[in-house]
């Protein structure tokens, strides 16, 4: 037999094991052609677009499921940022166009359309105000629309106004789904240099320099990491690194043979393989579990930082050899209402949103389903984002921001989403002020990317 | 089309589950090209290699048929078409 019974066995064992999957195969769809000044007639060939481009995606995404036995957990489309798309139009307010893409998504049967997005890193045109402006009230009324804005880049620095009216919109965003403890903050990202090829919700959009359509693939497949190093107790990390690495590979190959497919039936161009290890609240699909393999006692203890910068840098080299087209974030990702074992290290007390903030620095996304108190004020977010906008921007990173004001929660109890998006305790947030640094306003200016220290 | 397939079959031993197996794929028109088979601590564990006219008998459908033979034998049977295992294991 050409290939080998035990590797027959391994990637079996994998799937229906150790919860391998790919989490998404996320079509990435231009909407420059639907550009338009009438705003019904925008809306019109917005969903015209996105119903016959994607209108297989479920479908094909559906056979290549069975045909390699292997699940596609979800399926989604990312479209062009609609602040440029619905700008040239007579809409003064972007609730119709969030509408009409939710009721597409519907249409076609997918879990998430992302690309309700805006692009202010360096400032505000009138029409990503107006977007801004719509995004709590169209993250209330739809469901399967996701929000993005990137308010900070290496090349032009951290724009302060912009972090500040995000904080506000997050708010806002909390207290009109104040039913569903905030859920509406779940599908709301702030930026520092937003991936134009992200395959993961809720930052996917489809950049402007991307074409006309295109399949971008997300992996997951934590679980796999940690089964496979529960084997080798004691080996060192350099061992471990290498263990590491070579699952990485075999997860990243899954999610290039089912991209190519998948863009080759679609009509699209295949676009980027995402390297990155996304948990899920089942019990074991977990990135703080691998930390806790490694070695540390609860995720968040001393050495998880360590732990996660070991994990996120062989997850990327193993992946890089078995894909030639990667992309989107590209590493591990720490959620905490979306790992079950990261939300219990955050409820025993062993992780903190200080620790999560310096994990961050050390691998892909950033400070991300962190569920606070809903009392916390405005600008204390601001200065978390700010925060994590910085690191971001010094180390040349993709950063996003999810935070979740739970209305009429207070520190130490807890919500639960459902889903993918778990269930999380309140994590307690600095009682100091950040206002008069926040309400400065302006931009802090790029970094020096010489004098390195 | 011609496909190459995995067949897999986990589950408890007990008599009968080769031919019922076989016997589907017979009956389908896929042609297996190599077996191998272990039994360790009455654990029954078969991978067969397979080709199908994808024309004839999607890979789906031959899940679906294998499905309601393994739920009779209580073992369960998995077809992937042999790309997920190439490109996992080999470059």
């Amino acid at each position: 037999m050409l290939i080998n019974p035990e590797e027959i066995k391994e990637t079996i064992g994998m799937i229906q094991e150790q919860r391998l999957d790919i989490r998404t195969v996320t079509m990435g769809l231009s909407l420059r052609d639907c550009i338009d000044t009438d705003g019904d007639r925008l809306q019109h060939k917005i969903y015209r677009k996105i119903t016959e481009a994607a209108g297989n995606l479920v479908g094909v995404a559906e056979s290549l499921q069975k045909k390699y036995g292997i699940p596609i957990v979800n399926k989604r489309v990312a479209v062009s940022a609609i602040s440029v798309i619905a700008e040239t139009s007579d809409l003064e307010d972007y609730m119709p166009v969030a509408e009409v893409l939710d009721r597409a998504a519907r249409e076609i049967g997918i879990d998430f359309i992302g690309g309700f997005s805006a692009l202010v890193h360096k400032g505000e045109t009138l029409g990503d105000t107006r977007l801004i402006d719509s995004i709590p009230r169209a993250l209330s009324r739809t469901e399967r629309l996701c929000s993005s804005v990137n308010v900070a880049s290496s090349k032009s620095g951290i724009n302060m106004n912009a972090v500040l009216k995000m904080a506000e919109a997050i708010k806002e965003t909390a207290e009109l789904t104040r039913d569903r403890d905030g859920i509406g903050c779940g599908k709301l990202v702030v930026f520092a240099n937003i991936p134009e090829d992200n395959p993961f919700m809720a930052g996917a959009y489809h950049g402007f320099g991307e074409p006309d359509r295109v399949i971008n693939v997300g992996i997951s497949g934590p679980g796999v990491v940690r089964a496979t190093l529960e084997k080798y107790p004691d080996a060192d990390l350099m061992k471990v690194s290498e263990i590491i690495k070579q699952t990485a590979f075999k997860i990243t190959r899954m999610g290039e043979l089912i991209g190519r497919e998948s863009a080759a039936l679609l009509n699209a161009t295949p676009g980027v393989v995402d390297l990155s290890l996304a948990p899920t609240p089942t019990p074991g699909d977990s990135v703080a579990q691998i930390i806790e393999v490694m070695g540390i006692e609860r995720c968040g203890a001393p050495g998880s930082t360590a732990a996660l910068a070991l994990l996120n840098d062989a997850v990327k080299k193993g992946g890089a050899m078995a894909t030639s087209s990667t992309g989107g974030l590209s590493g591990a990702f720490i959620p905490v209402s979306e790992d079950s074992a990261m939300a219990e290290a955050a409820a025993v007390g062993a992780l903190s949103i200080e620790k999560l903030e310096a994990m961050t620095a050390v691998c892909s996304v950033g400070l991300d389903m962190i569920v606070i108190p809903g009392d916390t004020p405005v600008e204390t977010i601001a200065g978390i984002i700010a925060d994590q906008m910085a690191i971001a921007v010094i180390n040349h990173k993709a950063a996003g921001v999810r935070l979740i004001p739970a209305p009429g929660k207070d520190a130490g109890e807890s919500v639960i989403f459902g889903d993918l998006l778990g269930s999380a305790p309140v994590m307690p947030v600095s009682r100091f002020s950040s206002k008069d640094f926040v309400r400065r306003g302006g931009r802090i200016p790029a970094p020096l990317t010489s004098l390195n220290n | 089309m011609r496909s190459r397939a995995i067949v897999t079959v986990l589950g408890k031993d007990r008599v009968g589950i080769v031919a019922g197996v076989s016997r589907v794929l017979a009956e389908n028109n896929v042609n297996i090209e190599d077996i191998s088979q272990t039994i360790m601590q009455d654990f029954f564990t078969m991978i067969m290699l397979v080709t199908l006219d994808e024309d004839t008998i999607s890979i789906p459908t031959l899940q679906d048929k294998l499905d309601s033979v393994a739920e009779e034998l209580g073992v369960k049977v998995t077809v992937q078409h042999e790309d997920i295992f190439r490109y996992m294991h080999r470059l």
